[in-house]
């Protein structure tokens, strides 16, 4: 993967330009004198070029993952899932964890794909496609959690409402259910509003086949797109509205995750403060995926001229900010603990940071709360290296803070007779191993056999794609262009 | 849409044209041979570029898409079904009592009632843009121009088609070279 793009790469970078400096002027999104053509080479070739080696290890590597969740999925329906090591008090351990954990990482495709649409935030279109894949992929690893968590797997459609042989309906009132429509609802129109932005893409992907068989298939895929304009005023009105829907389904997802804890009665989980921590935890971890992600693929296809430096540190500003938040919801938990005089609710907080998981309670401090504000410094938000090992660390201590809500608040509840201490078993970590295969199989086909950057998008937002020149406007940001 | 029996009414398009296609290098070019076929009172024309290029729409006198009434037709069903299957499935099909709490309230069927209109939202919008673009259609006249499989990488196309009631295979393509075009091409339905 790391074999050395032949033309695309060479000299478009001016070493000049720097586009993290804030100026007047709008600052170029993408770097060098670039043509329509050139940006639709850039991306294109990453798909028509010979398959790198560096893929083909990468991919056997993460098939051999995925390999390994086969194998521990078919041994945890085989014996049962107390081969997992949770057990009573500790009913939800590493399974939920990792679920909680891979919907949030999903979290920031949405929010890149629609919010940052919205708000008109135009660097946007070169992550936007990457993230949204990442977003479909983190959801298919956090489903199997959820899914396989129900023992007999084979009477999974309980979850949803068609009728079985009990002659039931699932209990409506119950937030678990609601999770269901939610993840759900979620999957389905994150890969409605992904397909939607590729057919302009996959068009150009089948008009640029040189073989058949690829022509067969982008051309399936791309539905006879001609870019027809008659056609596009209804795709973009549509995609607004896909964005539209998109920002408060993202934001109810978490939030209906979040209420899978706070509905419950148990103290440590019993809050209202949930549902917004919930999802800025969310946006959060997903950003610090989408970093360490495009620092990789930007790297390795030679795209730095598309995904530039001002939009990695864009994306650390959220982390920053996103990151903030997590660490001020941490601090109010403790004061509401405190504050409400609930001997019960103080003792999970207390013994949550000074107990026996003391040990993931300040790993999760340290990862979430204290490495973000390295990013208050420029040098550091621009540092490749620097926010590479950051990003990873916001991941780390993602996944500690659900380990922390759920061990913690179930392993010393309101009877010491019943205390206990959730240890993990081999099970547990393989089946986490086991969603990375999922997760990085499906990223690695996706960018050898999709366009990863939304071309069409990138396009648009080009000085030259403006159809007045002649505005002064545009003038200047062509100035800064050059 | 125009009425199909017109098409080849007028005697000026010969049956074998199906439209005129020629191709603009530039944003500009093909906004401003948009609006002088708006000014000259053509309909059945359209435009093919790579990107949506912003404001074409007032340049092709084309009306806003009908897209967001169907989004709103798939809202309401998804609302009405959820509050219909979270009433019905829930209070009369099968009550059950839990922890007391009544058969069926509003407050806890918010969520599905939220995620079940986003969904159906969502198919609306997604289906909604297939049908109003009459896709999937793997193959369409226009596509028969040399030069069109740069329409989806860095060129821009007008296509003027015969079922237009003012077409002349002459008159356009003369108009369309007179506007700039390149390559302009005659095709086949």
């Amino acid at each position: 993967m790391s074999a050395a793009p032949p033309e695309n790469r060479a000299a478009v970078i001016p070493r000049d330009v720097d586009n993290t400096l804030q100026t007047i002027e709008r600052p170029p999104l993408v770097l060098g004198k670039q043509s329509f053509h050139a940006v639709t080479e850039a991306v294109s070739d990453v798909v028509e070029r010979k398959t790198p080696k560096g893929w083909l290890l990468l991919t056997a590597i993460a098939g051999f993952m995925l390999m390994i969740l086969g194998g521990s999925l078919t041994d945890l329906v085989g014996v049962g899932i107390g081969e997992w090591g949770l057990n009573h008090p500790v009913g939800w351990a590493w399974d939920i964890t990792g679920f909680v954990f891979w919907i949030g990482i999903g979290h920031a495709g949405t929010l890149i794909s629609a919010i940052l649409f919205l708000f008109r935030q135009k660097w946007r279109t070169s992550i936007n496609r990457a993230a949204e894949a990442m977003t479909l992929f983190a959801v298919a690893a956090a489903l199997i959690y959820p899914g396989f968590h129900v023992g007999r797997i084979w009477f999974a459609y309980w979850m949803l409402p068609i009728p079985n042989q009990m002659q039931m309906w699932p209990n409506f009132k119950s937030p678990l259910l609601w999770d269901v429509f939610a993840v759900s609802t979620y999957g389905t129109v994150s890969l409605l509003f992904w397909f939607l932005g590729l057919v302009p893409d996959l068009a150009t992907l089948r008009d640029r086949s040189t073989t058949k068989l690829r022509k067969i298939i982008y051309g399936t895929l791309a539905l006879g797109w001609r870019g027809s304009h008659r056609h596009w005023l209804t795709y973009e009105k549509a995609y607004l509205i896909l964005a539209g829907l998109s920002t408060p389904l993202v934001l109810s997802v978490h939030t209906i995750v979040s209420f899978d804890f706070a509905v419950s009665i148990l103290p440590g989980w019993h809050t209202t403060i949930f549902p917004p921590y919930f999802v800025a935890g969310a946006v959060f971890s997903g950003f610090a995926m989408v970093v360490t992600l495009m620092i990789l693929v930007r790297k390795a296809y030679g795209l730095e001229h598309l995904i530039t430096m001002r939009h990695l540190e864009n994306m650390n500003k959220i982390i920053l900010a996103t990151g903030s938040l997590v660490g001020y919801a941490y601090g109010m938990e403790f004061f509401m603990a405190w504050y409400s005089g609930n001997i019960y609710e103080r003792f999970a907080f207390i013994n949550r940071a000074f107990g026996p998981y003391s040990w993931a309670y300040w790993t999760m401090m340290t990862c979430n709360v204290f490495s973000p504000q390295f990013f208050w410094f420029r040098k550091i938000r621009t540092s490749i290296p620097a926010m590479f090992i950051l990003s990873i660390a916001v991941n780390i201590g993602m996944w500690f803070e659900r380990f922390v809500i759920i061990a913690t608040s179930l392993h010393r509840d309101f009877l010491p007779s019943s205390w206990g201490y959730f240890r993990p078993q081999l099970v547990d970590f393989t089946t986490f191993i086991g969603t990375f295969g999922l997760f990085l199989t499906l990223f690695l086909l996706f960018i050898r056999f999709l366009p990863g950057i939304a071309i069409s998008e990138v396009k648009g937002v080009m000085p030259q794609a403006n159809p007045h020149p002649e505005d002064a406007h545009e003038k200047e940001a062509e100035a800064a262009h050059g | 849409m125009a009425d199909p029996k017109g098409t080849t009414k007028t005697g000026r398009a010969p049956a074998n044209v199906y439209a005129v296609v020629g191709m603009f290098t530039s944003p500009a070019d093909l906004y401003h041979a948009c609006e002088h076929l708006r000014d000259q009172g053509f309909r059945d024309f359209d435009a093919h570029t790579p990107f949506p290029v912003h404001g074409l729409e007032r340049a092709m006198g084309l009306k806003p898409s009908p897209i967001p009434w169907i989004v709103l037709g798939g809202g309401i069903t998804g609302l009405a079904t959820a509050v219909l299957m979270q009433w019905w499935m829930g209070a009369i099909d099968y009550p059950w009592n839990i922890s007391g709490k009544p058969p069926f309230a509003l407050q806890s069927s918010i969520p599905i009632m939220f995620e079940l209109t986003v969904l159906l939202s969502a198919f609306g919008a997604f289906f909604g843009t297939w049908a109003l673009c009459r896709l999937p259609k793997p193959f369409d006249p226009v596509m028969q121009h040399p030069s069109f499989y740069r329409a989806s990488d860095d060129r821009f196309f007008v296509s003027v088609e015969a079922k237009d009631p003012k077409f002349d295979v002459s008159k356009v393509k003369a108009t369309l070279e007179k506007l700039g075009a390149q390559e302009v091409t005659e095709v086949s339905p």
